[in-house]
């Protein structure tokens, strides 16, 4: 069971050097990940789930501080690389990423095929003309329209660039993708479509995915794991369907009934107060300021307790 | 029965705010040089009224005219045909001093409230500035008022804001003060366009139900805009979906969010998901495509090429009216031509 794990991270710690003091956007993060199966990263915006995702992919900004703990990717430590082997067999080779707003990061002067074609050619060796051929491929899966390829970036819907980012991240055939907030941008009935377009790669390719969001109603069309990131570490990981139902950590009780529902009356909740800053993160338990279940205890860090196959770090479930 | 009738929609008429009436906001497409390529047709063809202190959603995909129906509300477009009458008085004719009355009447909470801040102004004189214009001379009374807007939208301690720079406030704090701003002329309408898009799901509600105490403490009419589903029924009595430049359908909250007629309707509900976990194992049944071009609509029924209850024969031929299946529920669709209440 253990050796069928395609991701697994162990106390990944990603900070980051300002000004005003060290960053800590990624401090001792643990989880696991079964090949063909998507983890959803939830939390705030700025509790670190873009920062894990670049920690993932070593896409390491100039200001980084610590950056250390493991990442085994198909049981093999993807850490220890030197930074010429990881880019050219893990980045893009092995984990690719749909960036956040990648509608918007497209190339303007160059025509989409051959931005999707560029990955292949570097990573797999292929000629220009097998990677178009290849190009073409992806596009049937993600649902472009094959002509669509001597296409300029300005020429397509938001839709249809996100297509483009999601061919782009597929072309090399990696085993894992990162996806960053992916359909945020996008309106109702496109963001529906492409989560279609996710489902089915994930069935018929056995992809597995990361996907990082703060939308909970919507992560849940792709989800089979739930990872709740708060301040930096995960304070929740559990299987969807039990996390949905009942959410375990205070935090996770809180944003899920944060969420509107089109069927039911009842007036959603807010979280009062905001994150705390990275800088100078609280000791003890992160939440504690916000928790309305606080107790004595919540001044010295929690550990990870599990509980039914479920991970949480929370006091009350010790 | 009838004159029950009458009475009630004389009443209705009676506490109506703003209503526009077959209103249509086009805009030239030109070429180089001389000669014309057509028109983008934003908005075509929408009637609707909005009563004193009723609240109503407008939805819809981007591009579909949204934006542009806001906009001519607010007075920046001018309408190419059709009028918007507020408070008894026709939009296009305001000059002068009217105009400044209306605009002093009609408020706007911009979407992205770190763009609609001036990254060089203090909250104290963002908050001033349609004080001045709006013609308070009074130096106390301008700051007086700020003070009770921004005691309004509950951004206390309020001494502790009046000296700071957008850029030192949180995202809500921002949209707080974009609030403020709307509101510091006593309005009796308010503009809203997708007010929470930009900011995280737990300050939404937070937002939201501002908004929502705003308007029932001052009997507040609320246009607003948005693309979410979801948070709509916290928010207004009545929503307006809109599609290609046409409102295809206006009810009740309820009516349109658990009995929707319009198959457009339906594939945006169909599209919104709840967080429940079988979600992942089913795709979900929506139409592929995107909303048509705005210059070249399709003919007929504008849904016509993606709707999956197609009438042939009928839709792509002929515009639908508008029918009125249920009392209160308007919808443009033919599927609905033969349940007409007399």
């Amino acid at each position: 069971m253990a050796n069928n794990k395609l991701l697994r991270i162990e106390n990944l710690v990603l900070h980051f050097k300002t000004l005003n003091g060290t960053v800590q956007a990624v401090d001792g993060v643990h989880f696991d990940l079964d090949s063909n199966r998507a983890v959803v990263v939830l939390g705030e915006s700025g509790c670190g789930k873009s920062s894990l995702a670049k920690a993932i992919l070593r896409l390491l900004p100039r200001n980084t501080g610590s950056y250390s703990g493991h990442i085994y990717l198909d049981g093999k430590d993807i850490m220890t690389l030197g930074d010429e082997e990881f880019r050219q067999n893990i980045r893009w080779a092995a984990i690719s990423m749909v960036p956040q707003a990648a509608m918007n990061a497209l190339n303007p002067v160059m025509k989409v095929g051959e931005q999707v074609a560029e990955p292949a050619v570097i990573h797999l060796g292929v000629s220009k003309i097998e990677a178009i051929a290849l190009v073409q491929k992806m596009f049937q899966h993600v649902g472009v329209p094959a002509d669509f390829i001597n296409r300029y970036p300005f020429e397509l819907s938001g839709g249809m660039r996100q297509r483009v980012a999601i061919a782009m991240a597929l072309v090399t055939s990696p085993s894992l993708i990162i996806l960053d907030e992916p359909t945020s941008a996008l309106d109702v009935l496109t963001q529906a479509n492409i989560f279609n377009v996710l489902k089915r790669l994930k069935k018929e390719l056995g992809i597995s995915f990361v996907l990082i969001t703060h939308d909970i109603a919507t992560s849940s069309e792709l989800a089979d794991d739930v990872a709740v990131m708060y301040a930096g570490q995960i304070v929740e990981m559990s299987d969807a369907r039990h996390f949905f139902e009942t959410p375990l950590h205070p935090y996770s009780q809180k944003l899920m009934s944060s969420v509107p529902r089109l069927h039911s009356d009842k007036e959603p909740d807010f979280i009062v107060g905001r994150p705390p800053s990275l800088i100078n993160p609280p000791k003890g338990c992160r939440f504690a300021e916000r928790c309305p279940a606080r107790f004595e205890k919540c001044s010295e860090e929690p550990p990870v307790f599990e509980q039914d196959g479920r991970k949480v770090k929370c006091w009350l479930y010790a | 029965m009838l004159k029950e009738q009458d009475e009630e929609k004389k009443e209705n008429m009676d506490d109506t705010l703003l209503s526009a009436d077959d209103l249509h906001v086009w805009f030239e497409l030109r070429r180089f040089g001389f000669g014309r390529a057509g028109h983008v047709k934003a908005v075509d063809g929408v009637t609707f009224s909005v009563r004193a202190g009723e609240a109503i959603a407008v939805v819809g995909e981007s591009g579909c005219g949204k934006s542009s129906l806001m906009k001519t509300i607010l007075g920046l477009y001018k309408p190419t045909k059709g009028e918007i009458i507020f408070d008894g008085k026709n939009l296009s004719t305001l000059k002068g001093k009217d105009l400044s009355w209306y605009r002093a009447n009609v408020g706007y909470v911009q979407q992205d409230p770190y763009g609609a801040l001036a990254p060089f102004m203090s909250i104290q004189r963002i908050l001033e500035e349609p004080l001045i214009i709006g013609g308070v001379r009074d130096k106390d009374e301008r700051l007086q008022r700020i003070r009770k807007a921004l005691e309004e939208v509950k951004l206390s301690p309020v001494d502790d804001f009046l000296p700071k720079f957008p850029h030192m406030l949180s995202g809500g704090q921002q949209q707080r003060v974009v609030i403020a701003r709307a509101m510091i002329m006593g309005p009796k309408f308010l503009v809203a366009d997708e007010p929470v898009s930009m900011l995280d799901a737990s300050v939404r509600v937070e937002i939201l139900r501002l908004l929502r105490g705003l308007q029932q403490t001052h009997n507040l009419s609320v246009i607003y805009i948005t693309h979410d589903l979801s948070t709509v029924s916290y928010f207004s009595e009545r929503i307006f979906v809109m599609y290609a430049g046409n409102l295809v359908e206006k009810a009740k909250v309820r009516g349109i969010l658990d009995t929707p007629l319009h198959p457009y309707t339906v594939a945006l509900l169909t599209g919104t998901s709840e967080p429940d976990a079988k979600n992942a194992d089913t795709f979900k049944e929506i139409p592929s495509g995107e909303p048509p071009s705005l210059v070249h609509p399709p003919s007929g029924c504008r849904f016509h090429p993606r709707c999956p209850r197609i009438i042939k024969g009928l839709c792509e031929v002929q515009e639908p009216p508008e029918f009125e299946p249920e009392p209160g529920h308007q919808v443009a669709c033919w599927l609905y031509k033969d349940n007409v209440q007399p």
